[in-house]
């Protein structure tokens, strides 16, 4: 079918350091468009108009959004590693940030680089000598052999047997509207457009469910997202920094201090979590900044594993608690209330009682580290015990949440297709391409697969 | 008693006409060589040509300046272009042709072709030294001596042909088999195989009741084949097709001969391609299936012979009639011919070059059914191909090669070198990953002035392309540059359901509408639109529409092509030692040594190498 072979005139990235480790990332583009994409997100100089080999400070932004503060090396072709025009961006360590910054350059028009691509692209342009060329052979070779390998150990029995229904599904699929093009003067039933669009939206379900359980996969890899919400002034930064025991937030007494949304990674027991601390949700807010930064937790929190609403029991009533927690159950999401700010044990009894209508609600006292670590229990369990899906189905790999969005992309182009009632012939490119990107993760579809259905299934020929 | 020919092609199928008929008009020395002179191009299957997939080979051989586009225009006695409700990629010329007449065109076009020579004899031996060859040795005893040898030996080469439980050696019922080459070819270090094939039995139209089966008739616009305008029939001259279908009385009644089947008792060997079974082979592979569709089709103007395209069957004779008999409409038929299968030699194509030239043998190429093909289309496209690279190999040119983004040509050459075929190979459209580029109406442009630049195709037909290519951009430009207001198409708009606009629109916006034709916008009587249309050919006027109705579609195909161009165009040495890449995978190092891939991407789609293989092997290759 389509050739899945590296094009060596596009422009690849990838993350040149080991992944979650070290201070800072080097995240390495090479190709053509290497200097264009960067100068998008680079708004403080135009580096095309640079030398080679220097080194420039700024801002990295992707659509207005600052994702970094970065170092950029710049090495024009043909003196660059890979003999290509190469940028190095230079940026925080936090796996949370490079992944943002792949993401906006891959958006840019760069792919994901294969293993050991950057190293053959060397040799290709003549930079590297056939004794270290063979080196990079093995390599190419291991690696491809370990990716496969923690590909299938990392594939739950779900994932891999999803992806092979998908595939399947799909290639009996095209076997369908092939036979009807290619054996249309034959005594053959057509394939049914309404059972066409049920096969082609049951597989845009199921490439969701895995395109969403990708977002999961980063879980595991990346930490489990805790939003803390409350109103202002509740106290989370204050307990944000408890759970730390450092001063990592801006703490102050005067409500809506904390402009934005601040990330920390926290472990408990091994399960690795990413708090996110978020500017208080206060309606009617008329501060410009402020609002920008509510608008932001209103998604975090939607975005999170687990929320932790956070009110002080000092301000809030048990009806204005229901009403809250009402607004928690519809945003779906797995949450604990706690009440803070219990400064002596005689105010928590007359507390306890006054909540006392609720199912759960642990009480601390984030200034005092009370009861903080009833807290951290909490969240591990909610995390560990499979309130939080750690254990559906899971893609881990990039290039395979690549491959599946752009398979669903496809198999919406498909569904038009068939709606729009167009030839046959021509819904059928886009089923070559679906089956295009899902064989970047099964592995290779040719049309020998839907001639061997077609000659099995059905009876063909004069 | 000959002189040195530049080549000599050895059978007369359509393989080596087409082979004679390049080879010759580029200007070599060709001797044809033929066990009978009486049966040049004979149709040993079915009386038609073209069909999905194929009628897009033979416009590209057309194309090319062959000759099979030609003689079927001459020699049809129905054409249809199938497939017409899909999109522009599946239309599929196909024509009902007169048997004889094809055949007695072909050798006339032949005959009037200077620089080729004609003689009747068996080629027994192939002439050689150190490895090229050098010419033919003939059952007669002669050595005729050639610079380039082209083998298109058909059925024919240790042909077997089974009718229930006899079998005796032929090429084609009646005709003896050829024998010596595969023994000698073998004895060179050539692999060898079996295929099987069968045709069905004939019978006597007089003896056929049609008003029990379903008519076919021909289209009411005789498009054919060749980019030349060759005369051909009118419309109502043609003649019909009929369709009727076997039922479980049929089936009850061919099971009573499986005893003696060929097949079943293993007496044969050879593999048969699925897609065409026969019809024993239909009953007993899909037995949940109470019926087959038979195609009925006349053989000719002057003849009441009729070939039961379906029924194709080896079972012994009496079971073939007695069963024939159950079928609508051929109660009282009376059978002229037998069903037959037959096995024969073939080479496995891994062997050969992408010029068709052996591998092992210089000078040697392979055309046809020995590759292991089945199809008249596919033969002749081979032929042409072998022609062509023979005569630029007698020259010392560089070989003439399609890529799987130019042709379907290509596609099925490409396919045969770099995976071999197990069963009789036929083309069909899925096979080609750019059939939206691989368009019939489009031949001409992808591949006229390609032949020109060898020498050919004529300076006639270059110009043909020239002036359609002209017209079509002018069309293109006329109708992006017409504005329509809402008032002059919205009367027609609303007479063929298509939704009404609101603001004026350029005329090729409109044409993207699926309801919308050129031809249907004549009915809008729009003087602009009708300027157009009646200043350029309805060719010219169909070019233009697809053009702008699939643009999304072939930009999308052409893109895909372009990066795959890249793969094609980074040549492997011929002489590359695999063995010094320790990280290759053992099968792909098995396959890259025995196919000898010339192109990167040419090993990429070997199968069972990986794309981790292709790097390294990138890795290994430097640029």
């Amino acid at each position: 079918m389509i050739n899945r072979l590296s094009e060596w005139n596009d422009t690849i990235v990838a993350l040149a350091t080991p992944a979650g480790v070290g201070a800072i990332g080097v995240i390495r583009v090479s190709g053509n468009l290497a200097i264009d994409i960067v100068d998008n997100m680079f708004p403080s100089k135009k580096l095309q108009q640079q030398p080679s080999h220097t080194l420039h400070v700024g801002l990295l932004k992707y659509e207005n959004e600052i994702l970094d503060e970065v170092v950029i090396a710049l090495f024009k072709n043909p003196t660059s590693y890979t003999g290509e025009d190469v940028v190095e961006i230079s940026c925080h360590g936090s796996a949370f940030i490079q992944q943002k910054i792949i993401q906006a350059i891959t958006a840019n028009g760069a792919r994901l680089a294969k293993p050991g691509e950057f190293t053959q692209r060397a040799f290709l342009n003549g930079k590297l000598d056939l004794a270290q060329a063979e080196a990079v052979a093995d390599v190419i070779a291991s690696n491809t052999e370990a990716s496969k390998n923690a590909a299938i150990k990392n594939m739950r029995g779900g994932f891999s047997s999803s992806l092979q229904m998908l595939r399947e599904e799909l290639i009996k699929f095209s076997a369908l509207i092939e036979l009807e093009l290619d054996f249309s003067q034959e005594d053959v039933a057509f394939a049914d457009r309404n059972n066409l669009i049920n096969l082609i939206k049951h597989l845009q379900v199921n490439t969701n469910i895995l395109i969403e359980s990708f977002a999961l996969g980063n879980v595991i890899k990346n930490g489990v997202q805790v939003a803390i919400i409350g109103k202002p002034n509740a106290g989370k930064s204050t307990l944000l920094n408890s759970l730390l025991n450092d001063e990592r937030a801006i703490v102050s007494d005067i409500a809506g201090t904390t402009r934005d949304t601040v990330e920390e990674i926290l472990n408990i027991d091994g399960v690795l979590f990413r708090l996110i601390d978020t500017a208080g949700i206060r309606h009617h807010t008329t501060d410009v900044i402020e609002q920008i930064g509510v608008k932001r937790s209103l998604q975090k929190m939607q975005q999170a594993d687990v929320v932790i609403y956070l009110f002080d029991v000092n301000e809030i009533d048990a009806n204005e608690l229901i009403v809250l927690e009402n607004e928690l159950k519809d945003n779906l999401v797995p949450y604990i209330l706690v009440g803070n700010k219990i400064d002596n044990n005689a105010e928590k009894k007359v507390v306890v009682e006054k909540f006392a209508s609720f199912k759960e609600i642990i009480f601390i006292s984030a200034k005092h580290q009370q009861g903080v670590n009833l807290l951290k229990d909490k969240i591990k369990n909610l995390a560990v015990n499979g309130d939080v899906h750690t254990e559906s189905i899971i893609v881990t790999n990039a290039r395979h949440f690549e491959a599946l969005q752009k398979l669903s992309d496809t198999l919406s182009d498909i569904l038009k297709g068939i709606n729009d009632n167009i030839s046959g012939d021509l819904i059928a490119l886009d089923i070559r391409q679906a089956l295009y990107y899902l064989g970047l993760i099964t592995g290779e579809v040719t049309n020998n697969d839907q001639l061997d259905y077609i000659f099995s299934k059905f009876c063909i020929g004069k | 008693m000959f002189p040195k020919y530049d080549i000599i092609v050895v059978g007369a199928g359509h393989a080596g006409c087409e082979a004679a008929a390049a080879a010759a008009n580029l200007g070599s020395k060709v001797l044809l060589i033929t066990m009978n002179m009486q049966t040049i191009a004979q149709m040993s299957c079915n009386p038609a040509m073209g069909g999905i997939a194929k009628g897009q080979i033979i416009r590209e051989i057309d194309a090319l300046g062959g000759y099979s586009g030609i003689v079927t225009d001459k020699s049809m006695i129905q054409f249809r272009m199938l497939n017409k409700s899909k999109g522009p990629a599946m239309w599929s010329p196909r024509a009902q042709n007169d048997r004889m007449l094809f055949s007695a065109t072909w050798r006339e076009m032949l005959e009037k072709t200077p620089n080729v020579d004609f003689y009747q004899d068996m080629v027994k031996e192939l002439l050689i030294e150190k490895f090229h060859v050098v010419g033919v040795k003939t059952a007669l005893g002669h050595e005729i001596k050639a610079t380039c040898v082209i083998i298109t030996s058909g059925t024919f080469l240790n042909g077997l042909i089974h009718i229930g439980e006899k079998k005796f050696g032929g090429g084609r019922v009646a005709e003896k088999a050829a024998t010596g080459i595969t023994e000698q070819l073998i004895s060179f270090g050539f692999e060898s195989d079996r295929l099987k094939t069968g045709t069905p039995p004939r019978v006597d139209g007089r003896s056929l009741d049609y008003s029990k089966m379903e008519e076919q008739k021909g289209d009411d616009e005789m498009v054919g084949f060749s980019f030349l305008n060759i005369p051909k029939i009118s419309a109502s001259q043609q003649k019909s097709c009929f369709i009727t279908y076997t039922n479980t009385t049929v089936h009850e009644i061919l099971k009573t001969g499986f005893d003696r089947s060929p097949m079943y008792s293993g007496r044969i060997e050879g593999v048969g391609p699925r897609y065409c079974p026969s019809i024993e082979d239909k009953i007993n592979r899909f037995a949940d299936k109470d019926r087959h569709q038979l195609f009925v089709e006349p053989e000719g103007w002057n003849t009441v012979e009729i070939y039961v395209n379906g029924f194709s069957t080896s079972l012994p004779e009496e079971v073939q009639i007695a069963a024939l008999r159950t079928v609508p409409g051929f109660e009282n038929c009376r059978i002229f011919r037998p069903g037959y299968a037959i096995e024969y030699d073939y080479f496995p194509p891994t062997q050969l070059l992408y010029s068709l030239e052996t591998k092992l043998l210089k000078n040697l190429f392979f055309a046809g059914q020995i590759n292991g093909t089945t199809g008249y289309e596919e033969a002749a496209c081979q032929g042409i191909m072998a022609g062509i690279n023979a005569h630029q190999k007698a020259n010392n040119k560089e070989a003439f090669v399609l890529k799987r983004d130019e042709a379907y040509i290509g596609v099925l050459i490409d396919d045969l070198i770099s995976k071999g075929t197990q069963e009789p190979y036929r083309m069909f459209t899925s096979r080609a990953e750019f059939r939206t580029l691989l368009r019939q109406d489009n031949a001409d442009l992808r591949l006229t002035e390609m032949s020109f630049n060898i020498g050919l195709a004529t300076k006639e037909r270059l110009e043909n392309v020239y002036q359609k290519k002209n017209a079509v951009e002018n069309i293109k430009k006329n109708l992006q540059e017409l504005s329509i207001e809402p008032e002059e198409i919205n009367p027609f708009l609303q007479t063929i359901n298509s939704s009404i606009i609101t603001e004026k629109q350029k005329l090729n916006k409109i044409l993207l509408r699926p309801s919308v034709s050129l031809k249907s916008l004549a009915k809008s009587g729009i003087s602009q639109v009708n300027n157009i249309i009646n200043n350029y050919t309805s060719y010219e006027l169909e070019q233009a529409e697809i053009q702008i109705k699939y643009e999304r579609y072939i930009e999308k195909e052409q893109e895909m092509a372009n990066k795959m161009k890249q793969m094609e165009e980074l040549i492997i040495p011929e002489l590359f030692d695999y063995d010094k890449i320790s990280a290759l995978s053992a099968e792909a190092l098995q396959k890259f040594k025995k196919i000898k891939p010339h192109t990167i991407g040419q090993a990429s789609r070997i199968s069972g190498v990986n794309p981790s293989d292709i790097q390294i092997l990138m890795v290994y290759m430097g640029r």
